[in-house]
């Protein structure tokens, strides 16, 4: 993968020689035209597309960015009832994740969405103990955080 | 003049951020519910007011401030952490949770060492 943006920064830097042109604008569509090349390339050479990452983290960061004010929504709501009507609790949700830097990115995820907050790592790192403000239904907030954070991390790592 | 209104926007929605973050601090009855309330609607309030500034330096008096940029992800590196390690300490140290607290998988797992098993597979 390193290499993959080697050749990718080469090429750019080939094209603004061959433009004559030494500008960050240049460069930037240098880069694009690398990428393409490498994208047309890569069932020859029998590599991984780089870019598909860069993609799924893109991706990643939408989804968070999504849930991040949907998630608040709800908490205002709770927030401003006159009446405290929810139920916290701890949850295990158990994780596929094999780093260590993915957990942490999960957990951090996790904590910065309103209504759940990591709370501790069982000890070897496979669960993870969230709090939550308000869970009627154990399973469903479980199953939701194994479709959307964990999947998303999944796409961007695997 | 849509600028401003943008901008304006913004500080609105970060500063009202802020005022919830801090009746919800009064509110909740546990520390657990109240780091809920203290970490996460004051980070977005505090990205939203960042952001406002951000616009009216960079489009009114057209200055490329990247301090503020850097705020914003310091903020979000260092909120999480924060409320986890201010979580963990005080359930540790035994502070009691509200009364109508209804699960609780990590007394089982402190006291038994046993993580609930993955359903998917």
């Amino acid at each position: 993968m390193q290499f993959q943006i080697l050749i990718n920064i080469v090429i750019a830097f080939i094209w603004m020689f061959l433009q004559n042109d030494f500008s960050g604008v240049t460069f930037i569509i240098g880069y694009i035209v690398g990428l393409l090349m490498l994208f047309f390339l890569r069932r020859f050479l029998r590599f991984d597309f780089y870019f598909r990452r860069v993609w799924a983290f893109i991706k990643l960061m939408a989804l968070f960015a999504y849930k991040l004010v949907e998630a608040n929504w709800d908490v205002i709501k709770i927030i401003l009832r006159p009446k405290l009507d929810i139920e916290p609790g701890i949850i295990a949700v158990p994780t596929k994740l094999k780093s260590d830097w993915e957990r942490t990115l999960l957990a951090n995820l996790i904590s910065l969405t309103p209504g759940t907050l990591t709370m501790n790592f069982s000890e070897d790192g496979s669960t993870l103990f969230i709090h939550a403000i308000h869970v009627p239904d154990k399973e469903k907030a479980i199953k939701e955080i194994h479709d959307t954070f964990e999947k998303a991390i999944r796409e961007v790592t695997e | 003049m849509v600028i401003e209104i943008l901008i304006s926007i913004f500080l609105l929605i970060g500063g009202l951020l802020s005022l919830v973050g801090g009746v919800g601090i009064l509110r909740f009855p546990d520390v657990y519910g109240r780091l809920h309330a203290a970490t996460k609607s004051a980070t977005l309030g505090v990205i939203g007011i960042l952001t406002g500034v951000f616009l009216f330096f960079l489009i009114l008096e057209h200055i490329f401030i990247g301090k503020i940029l850097l705020g914003i992800i310091f903020v979000f590196l260092t909120a999480p952490v924060g409320a986890f390690m201010i979580s963990r300490t005080a359930y540790i140290q035994g502070t009691k949770m509200w009364e109508r607290t209804k699960q609780d998988d990590l007394k089982k797992y402190i006291e038994t060492g046993e993580t609930p098993k993955d359903k998917r597979s």
